[in-house]
């Protein structure tokens, strides 16, 4: 099996699992859902990582760093407003 | 153990916690632990990539994370909780912006030499990644303005627009085949101008989308950012960033669905109806029935002596800020014995969950707050539904197949025994339509700016024996 075929298993997959995991999360909790989605999607920093590493024209070296600095905004800033608006919700 | 094994084993371990982290949201009590278990997820995936590769110059590494990091932290520490969808908004962009321009290096480094990509997994993973990432990231700006407000939130539209998008979208395609290297043009050249029509499409199809509308926006474009994430994994073949795109796109297109059926909108409708702003209706008979209106102390009366009181907020309450006083109500009310409870719409706030996160702030308990479905059966058990700010979500119009509104789940205030409607007029909300619920015999007008109109009720609450 090649490695697209693999990737295409692991994508679907995860997606059926996503979709098992979040149809059960209450309508309270959507806007931290969303916002802790936006620091998950700030995964392609393991992308930029890798480009930014092995870059060799300036260009390249510039886009990584570019990469690098947005990725780093949504995980930084994703997962601490998640947490903020999280500590605000309390049972009585 | 070799490294690879251990790299390969520690993206596994952040896999298993991104969903792990994701599951724990299932409930507020375990939500915040989750997070945390998807930000340990997210520092094993970093580390375990620094450790693979080999980072042959650590200086613009660390200044990308140093600006990233500031950016980042102050904006989630300063950020308005009414202001949370425009961040969200902004946010979409960078992750699609970060996932586009990870391709794009990665095209530039692979074609350094003068090599041909070629229609490869690689090729075509580099090309979706190019497109998905930057349609995501212009698209999203234009959510972001309209959102803030710095650009109309009425649809632009012009002849052809969608003809003009579809052609646009098959030259997408076709750029993408010849940056590939078929067709004889300079691949490089083609795969710019690829980046730009991408750009330029994100812009002209979020633009004829009306402000009201934004919220499915946002959720499709979260969506978007995550698809573009798997996207850059296959375009590098890391699993972890297959796997955690594949979360993030799940989350945005379910949340994408749950508005619009909270809207009783199709996908399709919200995105080529060019519906939601409010330019083209005629308001010339809104508000010209005969209503009852009710002083703070009446309304204080109706509340304080009644059993059961259900609120119902909408977006009106956030912008007035009025959310503390209204919690102030809510506890002076169950001090005095009765049964409060708040409806939440789906489409109450300005993005999924938006009106729970504002409720929260002001202190109000999770468990006090209810959705559509959960509430709707009691209304015709509850004595008396307090309305602050909010319209089109109680308007018994959708139940008229033929309204503009005709259909849209809606909550059944008018079923109980009496409603009061805080606001500051007669006007229409996002639909552009007039309410009946204001004109019936057991509806109460209680006109004013929310917060000063709280603040009267709270001192009217507290002088009732």
């Amino acid at each position: 099996m090649g490695e697209l075929m693999i990737g295409l298993y692991v994508f679907t997959l995860a997606t059926l699992a996503g979709r098992e995991v979040i149809t059960k999360v209450p309508p309270t909790l959507h806007t931290p859902l969303m916002s802790g989605a936006n620091a998950i999607s700030g995964i392609s920093i393991v992308g930029a990582l890798v480009v930014a590493g092995r870059a060799e024209g300036t260009l390249q070296i510039v886009l990584g760093v570019a990469a690098i600095a947005m990725a780093t905004i949504n995980v930084i800033g994703g997962f601490m407003v998640t947490d903020r608006m999280l500590a605000m919700f309390k049972k009585r | 153990m070799n490294t690879e094994i251990m790299v390969e084993l520690t993206y596994l371990i952040s896999a298993i916690l991104f969903v792990v982290g994701l599951k724990r949201l299932q409930s507020p009590a375990t939500a915040r632990a989750g997070n945390a278990i998807a930000a340990v997820a997210m520092a094993l995936a970093i580390g375990a990539t620094v450790v693979d590769n080999q980072i042959l110059s650590w200086t613009e590494i660390l200044i990308g994370v140093a600006i990233g990091g500031i950016i980042g932290g102050l904006a989630a520490r300063m950020v308005k909780m009414t202001a949370m969808p425009e961040m969200v908004g902004l946010f979409n962009g960078f992750g699609g912006g970060a996932s586009a321009l990870v391709a794009i290096a990665e095209y530039l480094n692979a074609t350094h030499g003068g090599t041909a990509v070629g229609t490869s997994t690689y090729g075509v993973s580099i090309m979706l990644g190019t497109f998905i990432g930057g349609l995501t990231f212009s698209g999203s700006m234009i959510a972001f303005l309209k959102l803030r407000e710095w650009m109309t939130g009425n649809p632009i539209t012009y002849p052809g627009q969608k003809t003009l998008n579809a052609l646009m979208f098959l030259g997408v395609i076709a750029l993408s085949v010849m940056a590939m290297g078929v067709g004889g043009a300079n691949p490089v050249t083609m795969f710019w101008v690829m980046l730009a029509v991408s750009l330029v499409l994100g812009v002209t199809l979020t633009i004829p989308i009306g402000g009201a509308d934004m919220p499915v926006v946002i959720s499709l474009l979260n969506s978007y950012s995550g698809l573009a994430a798997s996207a850059a994994g296959f375009v590098i073949m890391n699993m972890v960033l297959i796997i955690s795109g594949a979360l993030v796109g799940a989350s945005g297109i379910i949340l994408t669905m749950i508005m619009c059926k909270g809207m009783n909108r199709s996908l399709t409708n919200v995105m080529f109806g060019a519906f939601g702003g409010t330019a083209n209706i005629d308001k010339s008979q809104i508000g010209k029935r005969p209503v009852k209106r009710a002083d703070a102390e009446t309304v204080a009366m109706e509340l304080g002596y009644a059993h059961s009181v259900v609120i119902v907020p909408g977006y009106g309450l956030a912008v007035a800020q009025a959310q503390h006083e209204l919690r102030k109500v809510g506890d002076l009310l169950e001090a005095r014995g009765v049964d409060v409870k708040y409806a939440v719409h789906p489409v109450a706030g300005r993005m999924p969950g938006h009106m729970n996160v504002l409720l929260a702030e002001a202190d109000v308990p999770y468990d006090r707050l209810f959705d559509l479905d959960e509430i709707n059966d009691d209304f015709p058990n509850t004595d008396a539904v307090l309305i602050v700010g909010a319209n089109d979500v109680c308007n018994p119009a959708a139940r008229d197949p033929k309204s503009v509104i005709g259909g849209m789940p809606i909550l059944d205030v008018d079923k109980a025994r009496r409603t009061i409607v805080m606001k500051r007029s007669l006007s229409p909300g996002f639909a552009g339509i007039d309410n009946d619920l204001f004109y019936n015999d057991n509806n109460l007008m209680f006109f004013g700016d929310a917060k000063q109109s709280m603040a009267d009720l709270v001192k009217a609450v507290r002088e009732l024996a």
